[in-house]
């Protein structure tokens, strides 16, 4: 009676542990089955590197919500990942143990508040700054690229912090007897040091910037165009999505979903990177 | 004194010192300025107005969304808790280590944990909402959410039965007891606070999302009666708001209480982390 019992939940054991296969696979074949055909009937190249995305005459071209998607992420890591990495050096080397335990939760809190907080908190204190700067609408390029660079913070943080700490003590004290200073032996031989760890950091905050969509589509500006300039308004894949979504049909729709499926390529393609780095780091 | 001469005679160390403290200073400060902004603008605009039980178009009470969030809360830990723990149980103590089914299961989770909030949305819409023929209803908001946070479970599940020595175990199955007398009465009891904090983050990431759920829970602002209505949480209530674009007010106070809501949960996991520290 009792082996039964214990064959019985072995086996629910196992379906439960498969069912987060069975997750993907769905979503996968949710996603492709109906963004893939819609693709081809567009044309590939027609929708990846079309230029104009005018649903209402049946033009379908997403090369500028690419473009975006890569120019926000790219401007998010340009502005995160060095306060990023010197805030790690910072709570792993100089901070004061009183310091640290007031900063640390912070840290924590800022990786728990809502996207849609940051995305409105962006928008009333942040736009209007921008706007005065360069008088344009304050949604654009940048705008994104601060708010997500403040979002991608704790990720890098957090990442490149628990690897600096892993770097072995004598690689510090190494270069400090050799007469290095104390920043010169951090920056030159920990940080360096800590490169995987801090490395798999970034990628998986690339992965949060891409598809970081309700806090984006509020500060963005949403234009379907290609950005001429740092603070012209674009639309990523995100985006376009969300915006769309509630009274797309037919063609209309399955474009949108066909962007999902890029947005997924993307996300899959981030994904592989960081596991390769993470198996990399753990046969060293 | 001595210390600044060091500086002096190598300036660039002098520099990645000021750039170092710099970085510091910008992200705490930013922190403390966003918080401090929304409870500032936030809090004048708590009316009692905005706590009554209806919504309608000329009081933008967020009191149903915050029904609506503990409900689908509620309802998406009850199915992802469940799986979530027996999906880490099944990997740690019965999978066999190195197993090619234990490599698909880690690398999909991984997969399950890196897609973006809105292809999940997206794929709610898709199958629950359209292919079921579910409409926008609570539901479909649930079962989306429940594969989102599942990796969360998981992992931390996972973290949390791997820290219980073997000795334990050992000392369980020298008594006589069975493997699932093991994991129920010796193993899950004694991981219990690594769980919990498991939970309460999933728990912060369904009451902080908004773009898995547009398309599948929809933006209904009443309260749900049933599973089957469609029902916006807060902080949909939020992007809801803000969308119109005349709500500004409401849009701050709502903002108050979701901050305030997230803060009190992640003091809540910081305090059982505390707790798993000190056993």
């Amino acid at each position: 009676m009792s082996n039964l019992k214990e064959v019985f939940m072995k086996i629910l054991f196992l379906l439960c542990a498969c069912i987060s296969i069975l997750a993907v696979a769905v979503i996968c074949i949710f996603i492709f089955a109906n963004g893939v055909p819609a693709i081809g009937e567009i044309g590939f190249m027609d929708f990846i590197f079309g230029t104009h995305w005018k649903p209402s005459s049946g033009e379908f071209g997403i090369f500028p919500m690419i473009v975006a998607s890569i120019y926000v992420t790219a401007g998010a890591i340009i502005i995160g990942v060095p306060i990023g990495i010197l805030t790690a050096v910072f709570l792993a080397k100089y901070c004061p143990k009183k310091l640290y335990k007031f900063i640390k939760p912070l840290i924590n809190l800022l990786a728990s508040i809502p996207s849609v907080v940051y995305g409105f908190f962006c928008l009333v204190v942040v736009v209007p700054v921008i706007q005065q700067l360069t008088h344009t609408s304050g949604k654009g390029i940048l705008t994104a690229s601060i708010l997500l660079g403040i979002m991608i913070l704790p990720t890098v943080i957090n990442t490149s912090e628990a690897s600096i700490r892993a770097v072995p003590d004598m690689y510090y004290e190494g270069a400090l007897a050799l007469g290095a200073t104390k920043e010169r032996s951090l920056l030159k031989t920990v940080v360096p040091a800590a490169k995987s760890g801090i490395m798999s950091g970034i990628i998986l905050s690339i992965g949060r910037a891409v598809g970081e969509t309700t806090a984006v589509v509020m500060i963005a500006g949403n234009q379907a165009v290609m950005p001429n300039s740092i603070t012209s308004g674009v639309r990523t894949l995100t985006s376009n999505i969300v915006m769309e979504m509630a009274y797309a049909t037919g063609l209309h729709r399955s474009a949108l979903i066909a962007t999902a499926v890029v947005l997924f390529v993307f996300i899959l393609i981030i994904n592989i990177c960081f596991s390769i780095l993470v198996r990399k780091k753990e046969k060293q | 004194m001595n210390k600044f001469k060091t500086y002096l005679k190598h300036p660039f160390s002098f520099i990645m010192l000021i750039l170092i403290c710099l970085a510091a200073l910008v992200t705490v400060a930013s922190i403390i300025f966003i918080i401090i902004y929304i409870l500032e603008k936030g809090i004048p605009n708590l009316t009692p107005e905005l706590f009554s039980i209806n919504y309608n178009s000329k009081n933008q009470s967020m009191l149903p969304s915050i029904i609506n969030t503990v409900y689908i809360t509620f309802f998406t830990l009850l199915c992802a808790v469940p799986i979530g723990i027996f999906s880490a149980i099944y990997l740690v103590e019965y999978a066999k280590r190195g197993s090619k089914l234990v490599k698909v299961i880690r690398i999909t989770t991984e997969t399950l944990a890196g897609i973006p909030s809105i292809v999940f949305g997206l794929f709610g819409f898709l199958a629950f909402v359209l292919a079921l023929g579910w409409g926008y209803s609570m539901i479909a908001g649930i079962l989306t959410l429940t594969m989102m946070v599942l990796p969360t479970i998981i992992r931390t599940t996972e973290e949390a039965l791997l820290a219980v020595p073997d000795s334990y175990r050992e000392g369980s199955f020298g008594l006589g007891a069975g493997k699932l007398r093991t994991i129920f009465k010796i193993i899950l009891p004694s991981a219990v606070s690594g769980i919990l904090s498991g939970v309460i983050l999933a728990i912060g990431r369904i009451v902080g999302e908004t773009a898995a759920l547009i398309y599948t829970s929809g933006t209904v602002a009443e309260m749900s009666t049933s599973l089957m209505d469609s029902a916006r949480t807060l902080s949909v209530h939020l992007y809801c708001l803000l969308s119109e674009g005349l709500f500004t007010n409401q849009a701050y106070a709502t903002a108050v209480i979701l901050l305030v809501l997230v803060v009190g949960i992640n003091a809540l996991s910081n305090f059982i982390a505390k707790k798993i520290a000190k056993t």
